[in-house]
């Protein structure tokens, strides 16, 4: 292909997305299941203030729950596809291509982060309709980075985990049983500050937290600036980087095989 | 080893002259060990510009190994490989644009359909082949807009060889074209590779089907044990030319004995049926049917037979490999 490299990697991010919009359970996991969280919890709170910053019910689940389905569309979502696509010959075909290792591993995280942005923008639009919820206009541009950057965060931890396991059987039981947890610490289902203080700390260590919590803020009405948390946009770099040299170091491209 | 040049009918234009056209394949002392096993022990291979060659080998032979070092999928331990006049270990992206691989097992892209995952993949290469001529190429037509995972078993196979042709690649390799295929998918797929052949491809292809080898290839190369044992025509593999036929019968009671002449080739079996190995099968024929002219007997199931490529390849990955040639 004679084309820019650029233009490859939106080519391998379109078929990538027609293919994670036509499966269901990644369609329930990344988009209904996020909104079905939105009505119970609003529901269950009555939309009176939670949280460290006392907003209405629907002001803190709005991002907390953006926090979730970006987790889903990028962290679920990936390692659920990788591990599959890796077990059924799908990756070595692709590797037996031209196409550059760059160009697939990056059309997936592309992929992730539009479909981040779309989820994000509608949870925020049904919030609004629904419940009058308010991203204040100064903090947009904070809240399009950390969900970008979160995004991709997750799309590389996504990546260093899919190296661990072994079967794409165990890959939806693996990353449900690492992020339930952490979401229910991390202050995407409950306001965090209910928690005692040693779990609070144990989920200041994960990035979870600190994406659902730089969310959380840019959303405060009360908030200033432009909505960039730094400490937490720093804490997911961190993450980043750590998951990025694990998937360097161990990503395959076909089941470790015995030789033949 | 003979060249099947006179064989390939579709002499396609290349930079080399066509007497001295370098092989595609060139394989020369190839060895690869794992940490307690020699898997590969001096492979020697070529295979030119043109043909279809088949690979054979029991399973754990080491024909995987070989096959997985010439797509670049794997490290050699030693030897010299050149594959389109590269080292496919250290070959690129542009190199690739010239090689089709279809794996032994992989499933379609997920979510895509037929077309829309050929595309997927003629969006990799510098020149693709036209997509719906592609998919007509592989008699997935009526497919073309079915989701690739609704496709059957036969279906899917013949996607995966659309994919790796979409490139439209100088070679390709098939690793098992059509295991777990039923009689009538595997014809379909057989006239598919034959196409390829009228294209001017060269085909790579393992099978562990004796018929379809026997079908497609100019050439079979036989591996046992990582080392090369027979390689040739379908008709001479393993000296299977000159190898002696069967003659069988049974002589009706009151027969009397056999001709002196035959009685030394004879061994009789169940039923009183009698096998001859002969290296004249028609001079020996020619007798059995003097002697029953003259007892006044017919003998109603005399049959005569070659050896079948099955009981040569039988003959080569069983026994004591004697026959190299």
């Amino acid at each position: 292909m004679t084309t820019l490299p650029i233009r490859l990697l939106v080519h391998q991010a379109r078929y990538d997305l027609l293919g994670m919009m036509r499966n269901r359970q990644a369609r329930f996991f990344t988009l209904i299941l996020p909104l079905l969280f939105l009505v119970i919890f609003v529901g269950v709170f009555g939309n009176h203030t939670v949280g460290p910053e006392h907003v209405k019910a629907s002001t803190y689940y709005v991002p907390g729950l953006t926090a979730l389905a970006i987790i889903s569309g990028s962290f679920v979502n990936l390692v659920i596809s990788v591990t599959a696509q890796r077990e059924s010959g799908v990756l070595k075909r692709r590797r037996a291509t031209p196409v550059p290792a760059w160009v697939i591993i990056g059309g997936r995280v592309l992929t992730a982060i539009v479909v981040s942005v779309v989820v994000s923008a509608v949870l925020l639009a049904v919030g609004r309709v629904a419940y009058g919820v308010q991203l204040p206009t100064s903090s947009i541009p904070g809240v399009a980075v950390t969900i970008i950057a979160g995004s991709a965060t997750f799309c590389v931890l996504g990546y260093a985990l899919s190296t661990t396991i072994g079967s794409a059987d165990a890959a939806q039981p693996t990353v449900q049983a690492i992020m339930l947890p952490l979401y229910f610490i991390s202050g995407v289902f409950i306001p965090n500050p209910n928690l005692p203080q040693w779990l609070q700390d144990v989920a200041r260590a994960f990035p979870v937290q600190h994406l659902a919590s730089a969310l959380h803020h840019a959303y405060d009405p009360a908030a200033h600036g432009a909505g960039f948390v730094w400490s937490d946009l720093g804490m997911l770099a961190a993450w980043a980087a750590v998951g990025l040299v694990v998937a360097l170091r161990r990503f395959a491209w076909a089941p470790t095989a015995a030789p033949a | 080893m003979t060249t099947s040049e006179t064989l390939s009918p579709a002499p396609i234009p290349t930079a080399q002259p066509a007497g001295g056209a370098e092989p595609v394949i060139a394989v020369r002392g190839l060895r690869k060990r794992y940490a307690d096993l020699e898997a590969v022990c001096g492979v020697d291979l070529e295979v030119h510009r043109g043909e279809i060659f088949a690979f054979l080998g029991p399973n754990g032979a080491g024909k995987t190994t070989v096959v997985e070092i010439l797509e670049g999928f794997r490290e050699r331990s030693e030897g010299e490989v050149t594959v389109l006049g590269a080292d496919p270990a250290r070959a690129g992206g542009a190199w690739r644009d010239r090689v089709g691989v279809v794996l032994q097992e992989s499933s379609p892209e997920p979510g895509l359909t037929v077309r829309e995952c050929l595309e997927l993949y003629a969006g990799y290469y510098r020149a693709p082949r036209p997509i719906d001529e592609t998919i007509a190429l592989v008699g997935l037509t009526g497919k073309a807009d079915t989701a690739g995972e609704a496709l059957s078993g036969g279906q899917r196979r013949r996607l995966d060889v659309a994919l790796a042709l979409v490139g439209d690649p100088e070679l390709i390799f098939l690793d098992e074209p059509t295991t777990g295929f039923d009689p009538s998918a595997r014809r379909t797929a057989w006239d598919v590779v034959a196409g390829l052949r009228d294209l001017g491809k060269t085909v790579f292809l393992t099978t562990h089907y004796m018929d379809e080898a026997e079908r497609l290839a100019d050439r079979i190369a036989v591996i046992v044990a990582g080392e090369i044992v027979a390689c040739g025509t379908p008709a001479t593999l393993g000296g299977r030319d000159r190898m002696a036929a069967r003659i069988r019968f049974t002589p009706p009671a009151g027969a009397g004995p056999l001709p002196a002449a035959l009685a030394p080739l004879a061994e009789t079996g169940a039923g009183g049926a009698v096998t001859l190995a002969s290296e004249a099968p028609l001079a020996h024929v020619g007798t059995l049917a003097d002697w029953a002219f003259r007892g006044g007997f017919d003998l109603p199931d005399l049959d005569v037979r070659r050896p079948t490529l099955e009981e040569v390849y039988l003959a080569l990955t069983t026994s004591d490999r004697k026959d190299r040639s």
